[in-house]
């Protein structure tokens, strides 16, 4: 029998906050599975407001970076930080607390909860929504007024992405163009300062990428939003992000301006092979 | 019998399989685990009821649901929080072995002796029909129950939560659930509704032993089963579909072999339709 690879020992990571002027910023993030370094030496710099985007070829470890950032894996190695604080090593549901919220590569939508629903499962940490269990349960005026609230402001989201009309039918009987914006919606539900998108353009048509492109750059002015992006559609990531990092096996091959960096001899090599 | 005391018995039973079944489907849909000490917290209600009748009634049947959902509450952290994750034959060998422990435990605290109770709430005459007081309470509490969990998952936070994680634990804790709070609820609503079956089903057959909720357990698994395992409405329907049978089959000479009748029916639908009258259908992406 193969021996089991044993993942090296996780060594506690002891947070210290820092001073930062960016949003995002990561210092030698990297983890490695086994003897393979999957990321390693990830240093990111999002400023506010600002639509970041992750490159790289298939495999690359552009997907691995966010389930970094947002607590699904644990960084073998560096750090990262919210505004200056360090959230390394803090599960999944506190790092969306702290400000986190994703999408993913496939959809992963509440499939079988009605579309409002979906987004209201994203609000239920927002401190103007709280009502205790108990209260709940009682059916105190509390739980009747965080609900009616909570339904309204749910309203309001799928009202931004032009799906207040489907707010009843169920998630997966979407078309996929509008799964898409559901989960965007949802996650901004969460009251994130950071929104990862995680191939949010995969698999749709030009017209609804153009649609895409309109709402992300509405989110990122009404919303007061920083992005960041993963997305293999150069034309929709040139189109959007003003600077990028390129990624290849794991390592960052270029970052910077996106015209340079997509303009780099490496990044043109990697991708077309040479 | 006729047949209107064979609904009444049949909803008296199915009511209780019922509560049984979903704290089986809840924490099947919501941790994703087969949790089989589930009958044997319907054990410990009856043993705190019984234990405690003498002093007061109501002391005996509110101590039953607080230790109850208490047991639940120590089984989850100490025994399948720990295996999160692991393989989901280790965390039913887990419960298997918290079956087993809760049942000796029983035999050494207590006594392998039946432990009796008597009680008699009277009957209800409505012309020629005869009602046990107890098999309509039965029927109104579990209705009342179901129709406030029914409530609760559809209307309130938690109750989102829980469909949330049980759709997609790993979004939802992107989303900012706490999934371990939510399986904690899950349990505690489970264990609350196993010490009131346990109650009621003491209060019918007036004694207990060690594997009291041994039987009854099982049967509320094949409900949720029939039902459709990890839907909440599956359990439900599944335990009043037992009930009936049970209620139905009673009253025919066949009665000895209810139980047999019971599994057979249990072996029937997952041959015709494998998850269950109300189950979700799993659609595989290739």
């Amino acid at each position: 029998m193969a021996k089991k690879i044993k993942a090296p020992k996780h060594v506690p990571h002891k947070r210290e906050n820092i001073e930062s002027e960016y949003v995002l910023e990561t210092r030698n993030l990297g983890i490695s599975f086994g003897g393979l370094k999957a990321v390693q030496d990830v240093n990111l710099k999002i400023k506010k407001n600002q639509v970041y985007g992750l490159i790289g070829p298939n495999g690359a470890g552009k997907t691995t970076v966010f389930n970094l950032l947002t607590g699904v894996y644990q960084p073998t190695t560096g750090s990262f930080y919210l505004n200056g604080e360090d959230l390394t090593g803090l599960s999944q549901e506190k790092i969306n607390r702290k400000g986190f919220a994703r999408t993913f590569q496939n959809i992963r939508l509440f499939n079988n909860m009605t579309v409002v629903r979906n987004v209201m499962v994203g609000l239920s940490n927002q401190p103007e929504y709280k009502c205790t269990l108990f209260e709940s349960i009682f059916r105190l005026p509390r739980h009747f007024i965080a609900e009616r609230k909570m339904r309204k402001r749910a309203k309001e989201l799928l009202d931004i992405f032009g799906l207040l009309d489907e707010r009843n039918n169920l998630a997966c009987n979407l078309p996929y163009g509008k799964q898409r914006k559901l989960e965007i919606a949802r996650a901004l539900a969460t009251n994130p300062k950071l929104l990862l998108l995680d191939e949010p353009a995969a698999g749709m048509n030009p017209n609804e990428t153009e649609d895409l492109v309109n709402t992300i750059k509405y989110i990122c002015e009404n919303f007061d939003m920083t992005i960041l992006l993963i997305e293999h559609d150069m034309k929709f990531v040139s189109g959007l992000c003003d600077q990028i990092t390129v990624l290849n096996f794991g390592t960052v091959l270029a970052e910077g301006d996106t015209k340079e960096a997509l303009n780099n001899p490496e990044v043109i090599k990697a991708y077309i092979g040479g | 019998m006729d047949l209107l005391t064979i609904i009444i018995n049949g909803l008296s039973i199915g009511g209780i399989y019922a509560m049984i079944a979903l704290g089986y489907t809840m924490v099947y849909g919501i941790a994703k685990m087969l949790n089989f000490a589930h009958g044997d917290i319907i054990m410990v209600g009856a043993y705190t009821v019984v234990l405690l009748f003498t002093t007061s009634p109501t002391v005996g049947i509110i101590s039953a649901l607080v230790l109850c959902v208490l047991v639940g509450i120590i089984v989850e952290k100490a025994a399948y929080r720990p295996l999160r994750g692991a393989s989901p034959l280790a965390v039913l060998i887990t419960a298997i072995g918290v079956s087993k422990l809760l049942q000796s435990a029983a035999q050494i605290f207590i006594g392998s002796e039946p432990k009796g109770l008597t009680l008699n709430l009277g009957e209800i005459r409505l012309g020629s029909l005869h009602i046990s007081v107890l098999t309509l309470l039965t029927i109104l509490i579990s209705v009342a129950v179901m129709a406030g969990l029914t409530l609760f998952v559809k209307y309130t936070k938690m109750g989102r939560a829980m469909v949330a994680v049980s759709e997609d634990r790993g979004a939802a804790q992107l989303m900012g659930i706490n999934v371990n709070s939510v399986i904690t609820v899950t349990f505690i609503i489970g264990s609350a509704l196993a010490a009131l079956a346990g109650v009621f089903l003491l209060f019918k057959s007036q004694s207990v032993d060690s594997t009291f909720g041994a039987m009854p357990g099982i049967k509320a698994f094949a409900a949720a089963v029939i039902g459709g395992i990890g839907s909440i409405p599956g359990a439900m329907v599944g335990g009043v579909v037992l009930g009936f049978i049970e209620a139905i089959f009673a009253a025919t000479p066949l009665r000895d072999y209810v139980d047999a009748i019971e599994f057979a029916i249990l072996i029937i639908v997952l041959l015709v339709k494998p998850t269950g009258i109300l189950g979700k259908k799993r659609r595989e992406k290739v």
